[in-house]
């Protein structure tokens, strides 16, 4: 076992390299030097802006330079904000809980309702439920989630008004950040309403971001579970005489679940991506929407780190994902 | 050798594969009636000229925010209504309908070509050429779509062109590690080793004897790539990092649209109501296609 983790961890490493070359080129493939879009459209005096490369160290050759940046990352250094001059990755901490809350709550969301809803579906193949499931988990991949979420607004937050526009929390609430996740804190604070206050501005974020990987984990688990009820073990569990839910639970639904942990694992990257838009539709605090804002803003180390950011968590949730495959798959653990 | 001949009699004719495709596709009505709909909406693309009331940049401003023409206060002159700067909301999709499925379609096909090349060099050149393709794409890979192509649009600007640029290489990997997949599959395979003894060259070997074995995937995967490069257009025009106004493109419209949520809904609801259908019926054609292409599949979903 060890040593398969060992094996997972050495094909990682050059993608992961592979990353930081990328994040590390793209600041210097944008058109202009960082002084320039720093200063703006006023003019600079040429010794000044000399002077300022050479204070950031951009004189330097590439490959110094490109040492430099990972030397820097390796002590947990993302570099400055252009427009705050803040430590991007102090700023990173500040956001990065806001959208892991609302990511694992959408993941909840989507692996709570389609897993049970595929299960089911695949187990009564052809029945006006399993159509049903089929048609609206085709719906929900094919929906436009920006355009999902506006609608959800519309009619739950403007018709009904149930829940609110936007954002984490009412802003009369003044929770303490203890560990970032407003759901705790606003637990922890014992105030009254803000944990239903933090509850409701969550819900239809989760929906939004959690349609795709609903979706998708509902068709796979339908076709895994097809699958797996055509297997030879199944029809022997059958013949033994078990009950059919002994059948469906222990025999079937284990095996079925495999190929829908590495469905899981990828969907981490949709969630990521759909984060973009859910939280620049719902003004979510997250680092999806500071990406957004900071392109816009022209400041690039943010887009820097947010992309080396998202493509590491993507790598090890993905990594996490084979390493447990393998727990779950002895035979995978072996194989070269 | 009379009863040969009886059993030569006895071989009925084939269908040509064109028919037979036709008959695997249309047994799946869903599939059949998506591709109707996805029909019509090339066709308004194509003839959006002709086919649209109005011009998509005109604005009336006498009929700004126009309720569509069932509702109250709608016209029938603007049968789904005009947009906050007075224009005609069906003209828009209309003409908007030609600049999503033809970035779609080029970004898709700037991806497919260059990813098969790409594949077919890591299949049949693993060792050296293959070993550095394939990792390059693992980086690819680990940029989610949306982030890797707003991370190409913030160096090359916003735009029509920039726009397909960017999708076409986010959605790179996925063929170049498809059309691997299936070339390794067939590289070993008699064909190819008797089309290599009869002195067959790598160029030949990899376009001609492998390639064309190797297209069913890639053709179900190019449906399904045409889908989600519509969807990530109008994500990034909703960004406001796609084509840019006053150009009408379904998500751009939609990123406007943001503001009236509360006085004019159908400003909202048509441009997404048009890219929910669009996407949805090619991905259903996308299923009717794969099982009529990939039998192997078809039994696994």
């Amino acid at each position: 076992m060890f040593s398969f983790i060992l094996r997972k961890l050495a094909t990682v490493i050059p993608t992961f390299i592979g990353i930081t070359l990328v994040a590390f080129a793209l600041i210097r493939m944008i058109p202009g030097d960082p002084i320039e879009v720093m200063v703006g459209e006023r003019k600079l005096d040429p010794v000044m802006h000399a002077a300022a490369m050479q204070r950031l160290g951009l004189d330097q050759p590439l490959h110094i330079q490109y040492f430099r940046y990972v030397k820097d990352l390796a002590q947990g250094d993302l570099g400055i904000s252009l427009v705050t001059r803040e430590p991007v990755t102090k700023e990173f901490l500040t956001l990065f809980p806001a959208t892991v809350e609302l990511a694992i709550c959408a993941l909840l969301f989507a692996v709570l309702v389609g897993l049970p809803a595929g299960m089911i579906a695949g187990l009564k193949r052809g029945s006006v439920f399993d159509h049903g499931v089929m048609g609206v988990s085709m719906t929900g991949f094919s929906m436009p989630i920006f355009w999902w979420g506006l609608i959800l607004i519309m009619y739950f937050s403007v018709t009904l008004g149930w829940t609110p526009v936007s954002g984490r929390i009412d802003i009369e609430f003044d929770i303490a950040q203890r560990t970032g996740f407003l759901l705790i804190d606003s637990w922890l604070s014992g105030e009254e309403g803000a944990f239903k206050s933090a509850a409701m501005h969550l819900i239809l974020p989760t929906i939004v971001l959690g349609t795709i990987p609903l979706a998708v984990i509902a068709r796979m688990t339908r076709s895994s579970m097809l699958e797996v009820l055509r297997e030879d073990y199944i029809r022997t569990a059958r013949a033994k005489g078990l009950a059919p839910t002994r059948v469906v639970v222990v025999h079937a639904l284990r095996n079925a679940l495999i190929p829908v942990i590495t469905v899981i694992g990828l969907q981490v990257g949709s969630l990521l991506g759909g984060a973009v838009l859910t939280e620049t539709i719902y003004s979510w605090p997250g680092i999806g929407k500071w990406l957004v804002d900071s392109i816009s803003r022209r400041d690039y180390p943010v887009v820097q780190a947010g992309i080396l950011v998202s493509a590491t968590i993507f790598i090890v949730v993905n990594l996490f994902v084979d390493i447990l495959y393998g727990v779950v798959n002895p035979r995978i653990r072996s194989a070269k | 050798m009379t009863t040969q001949v009886q059993i030569a009699d006895v071989v009925p004719s084939y269908p040509s594969p064109l028919k037979e495709f036709w008959q695997s596709f249309s047994h799946n009505k869903g599939a059949v009636v998506a591709l109707f709909i996805f029909l019509s909406v090339i066709f308004c693309g194509v003839f959006a000229g002709w086919i649209a009331p109005h011009d998509p940049v005109e604005q009336y401003r006498d009929h700004m925010l126009t309720p569509p023409s069932w509702a109250e206060g709608g016209m029938s002159t603007y049968l789904l209504g005009t947009d906050e700067l007075g224009r005609d909301i069906l003209s828009r999709l209309i003409h908007g309908a030609r600049i999503s499925l033809f970035i779609a379609f080029m970004s898709v096909l700037m991806s497919l070509i260059p990813g098969m090349v790409l594949g077919l060099l890591a299949a049949f050149f693993p060792k050296g050429a293959g070993t550095v393709i394939m990792r390059v794409m693992d980086v690819m890979l680990a940029l989610p779509g949306i982030l890797l192509a707003i991370c190409i649009i913030t160096i090359l600007g916003p735009g029509l062109i920039n726009t397909m640029i960017a999708i076409a290489i986010g959605t790179l990997p996925s063929y170049t590690r498809l059309t691997r997949a299936a070339a390794m599959a067939e590289i070993n395979k008699e064909y190819v080793t008797a089309s290599r003894v009869a002195g067959a060259g790598a160029l030949r070997l990899m376009f001609l004897t492998v390639l064309p074995n190797c297209m069913a995937p890639i053709i179900v995967n190019a449906t399904l790539g045409f889908s989600s490069a519509i969807l990530e257009t109008a994500a990034l025009g909703f960004l406001g990092l796609g084509v840019q106004p006053p150009t009408p493109e379904w998500g751009t419209m939609l990123s406007a649209a943001r503001d009236y949520i509360e006085r004019a809904p159908w400003v909202v609801t048509m441009p997404g109501v048009t890219i929910l259908v669009t996407v949805l019926s090619i991905n259903l054609m996308g299923d009717g296609l794969r099982d009529a292409l990939d039998p192997k599949l078809k039994r696994a979903a």
